[in-house]
């Protein structure tokens, strides 16, 4: 079998995030990341050139200078660079695929609602908590119907940037319209917790879904089991820590105002990093980028008309999962 | 950026409708709302929180829903409220600050901001919002064990300089000894006591709540929290009418009728009670093992489901150095728990 074409690609925002997203990157046999870019000289823009890639510190003035321009752009900056950028992306015919929380295009989660939206012109990636809470929304609203869902995101502290902290009501109230939107619970609400704890913790997040009386918690079950199973395909690490858990209707939970109480699923999620240059513990961090570069994977393929490619990486067969990184 | 104005050498904060609404489950009706505010501000107290227990927005899942909504309890404190400033408790992660505009439609006229202990840089954006806002600010380092006095003060320093008025030691797992309260007050003061006030909020689980308050107030901390029969979560809060009566003693003035807190307590707040905290077998190993106070009743609550010993759970909360808004892992936990004892 010939070698699928590939499709050039430049990261913009040399920290930690695209540093990380340039080591998953490199395992793609679609994406070949040709450029990285920052603002200043910094360790991670020496870091790709050491890797082979074109760095600059002269921003996106010098990335739209290039022959050939990328086709597909990651930023791995800040909302407002995003902000700023986005439409000189567009006007060049990139298409961007946004890990901040500028939120511009669709809100994609690669497990969830890819094919719809693997013609945007941008792609807004949500946030860590997310990527990690929003399939398991979406496996258990495709069973039954989600009246609430929320969810919990524990991270260590270590891996909560100074961005995240600034402006932390952007990740609960971001995160809680996705659980909606991506997700499909009628209201969604989001928590998002710092731990120092020293070894730093690895990320944990918790799902609790509403569930009406009488729901097939068999069915329910089954479908988040099948649905770890693909995000795990892009996100090696992402594990059940337990059974999910099942409690019967009670007047506790959403009977206040109504008299008719839910039923209830929680699901105990574990995300552990690659370790491909963030440390393991940092599963938020990991599966933002390993997201970002599944969507990526996706979108090359579509550009290369590649149909295989394109379809939901859960229906892939075995020897296409190679081909995801991991 | 000024700090408000105390009139007597300690002002009590009463926090029975915020930190007691973790004993009563968050059940509070506006009713008791109402009979505790009114007895509150008569008695001369002259802050009194109102909140669901883990603050604005906490009504979840994993924390528990709120009988009635917690900004139809804040109008209606403040509708009874003559003398005394009603306070909310937001915390970033959990509430917004489109929580805080709310509440303060509602008529909050003070915010008390809490974050984990190290983690000071989430509340800026909200100190930002409720100076906007034109309302009194109160930061909340929670967990004050867990980190050193030198670094709590520098914690203290980044509260300040985003608008707190006044940072508190805030001994969530009631785990404080006075020596390491002292500490983290002398700390405090030493950083930020030229322009702000600092205060103390105290959990009994290991009786240090009076204690420590007295500590505090001869050291210059100038506020100081209480709950009415001690309603709080863990063994509850250091009880604000015995408060009120060792101030009294000692000479430190608070503006508080002692015989008026001491009627509120009795007539007005026990009689509502769902449980009085108490220092028992699980309240006192959150104090000894320094596990955030609230875990107690979704402990208790999974020890039962679970069929594990709740002390074995709040140890291991301890263990893993949870911090305060984990309750979800209290189900993983127990569900490890008897996971191990399946395996013997």
């Amino acid at each position: 079998m010939s070698a699928p074409a590939t499709v050039p690609a430049a990261i913009v925002g040399p920290g930690n995030i695209g540093t990380d997203l340039l080591a998953k990157l490199a395992r793609s046999a679609r994406v070949d990341v040709t450029a990285m870019v920052g603002v200043v000289e910094s360790e991670g823009l020496e870091r790709a050139r050491s890797a082979g890639v074109a760095a600059s510190a002269e921003g996106v003035d010098w990335l739209l200078r290039q022959d050939p321009l990328p086709r597909i752009v990651f930023e791995a900056t800040s909302a407002k660079a995003h902000a700023a950028n986005a439409p000189r992306y567009e006007e060049a015919g990139i298409t961007a695929i946004d890990l901040t929380p500028a939120h511009l295009g669709p809100m994609v989660c690669p497990a969830v609602n890819m094919p719809e939206h693997l013609d945007a012109p941008n792609i807004n990636m949500i946030t860590c908590g997310g990527q990690a809470t929003i399939p398991i929304v979406a496996a258990v609203s495709r069973i039954a119907p989600v009246a609430y869902a929320e969810i919990v995101a524990s991270t260590a502290s270590r891996s909560a940037g100074p961005g995240t902290r600034a402006n932390i009501d952007e990740f609960t109230q971001t995160t809680a319209r996705a659980v909606e939107e991506v997700g499909g619970a009628e209201r969604g609400k989001a928590i998002i917790i710092l731990n120092p704890v020293e070894p730093p913790m690895i990320m944990r997040d918790t799902v609790f879904c509403s569930l009406p009386e009488g729901a097939d918690t068999d069915a329910v079950a089954g479908s988040i089991h099948d649905m770890v199973a693909r995000v795990q395909q892009y996100v090696p690490g992402y594990t059940l820590r337990a059974e999910p858990q099942f409690d019967p209707p009670t007047e506790k939970w959403g009977s206040a105002h109504d008299g008719s109480g839910y039923g209830r699923v929680a699901v105990f999620l574990e995300v552990k990093g690659n370790g491909d240059y963030l440390p393991e513990y940092a599963g938020n961090l990991d599966i933002m980028t390993a997201a970002a570069a599944q969507v990526g994977e996706l979108v090359a393929a579509e550009m290369s008309g590649d149909i295989k490619g394109s379809t939901p990486i859960g229906e892939r067969s075995p020897t296409q999962e190679a081909e995801v990184p991991a | 950026m000024s700090r408000p104005e105390i009139r007597h050498d300690v002002r009590l904060t009463d926090t029975t409708l915020r930190d007691g609404s973790h004993a009563q489950a968050h059940q509070f009706t506006e009713e008791q709302v109402r009979d505790t505010v009114r007895a509150l501000d008569r008695a001369g107290i002259e802050v009194i929180e109102v909140t669901h227990g883990d603050g604005l927005g906490g009504s979840s899942f994993n924390y528990g829903f709120s009988h009635t909504n917690e900004l139809e309890l804040i109008a209606a404190a403040r509708e009874e409220a003559k003398q005394a400033k009603i306070a909310v408790l937001l915390v970033p992660g959990i509430g917004t600050v489109e929580d805080l505009r709310r509440a303060r439609d509602a008529g909050a006229d003070v915010v008390r901001v809490a974050t984990h202990c190290t983690e000071a840089d989430v509340s800026p954006q909200h100190f930002g919002v409720a100076r906007d806002l034109g309302m009194e600010t109160v930061g909340f380092l929670m967990m004050a064990h867990r980190t050193s006095p030198e670094d709590l003060a520098k914690q203290a320093r980044i509260m300040v300089d985003a608008g707190c008025q006044c940072p508190y030691v805030t001994d969530s797992a009631g785990a404080l000894l006075m020596h390491e309260a002292r500490a983290r007050f002398e700390a405090l003061l030493a950083e930020v006591g030229d322009e702000a006030w600092v205060g103390y909020h105290g959990h009994q689980n290991l009786s240090m709540g009076v204690a420590n308050s007295v500590i505090a107030a001869e050291l210059g901390v100038k506020e100081i929290d209480g709950s009415l029969c001690a309603l709080g979560a863990g063994s509850g809060n250091s009880p604000t009418e015995v408060l009120a009566a060792v101030f009294d003693r000692l000479g430190i003035s608070t503006g508080v009728d002692v015989t008026a807190l001491l009627d509120a307590a009795e007539d007005v707040v026990r009689p509502y009670l769902h449980r009085w905290p108490k220092m028992d077998r699980n309240a006192i190993t959150q104090g000894w093992a320094g596990v955030y106070s609230s875990f107690l009743l979704h402990a208790e609550h999974a020890g039962e489901r679970y069929k594990v010993p709740v002390p074995d759970i709040l140890r291991r909360c301890g263990e893993l150095g949870l911090v305060g808004g984990q309750e979800d892992m209290i189900i993983d936990i127990a569900l490890e728990l008897a996971r191990e004892r399946e395996q013997g």
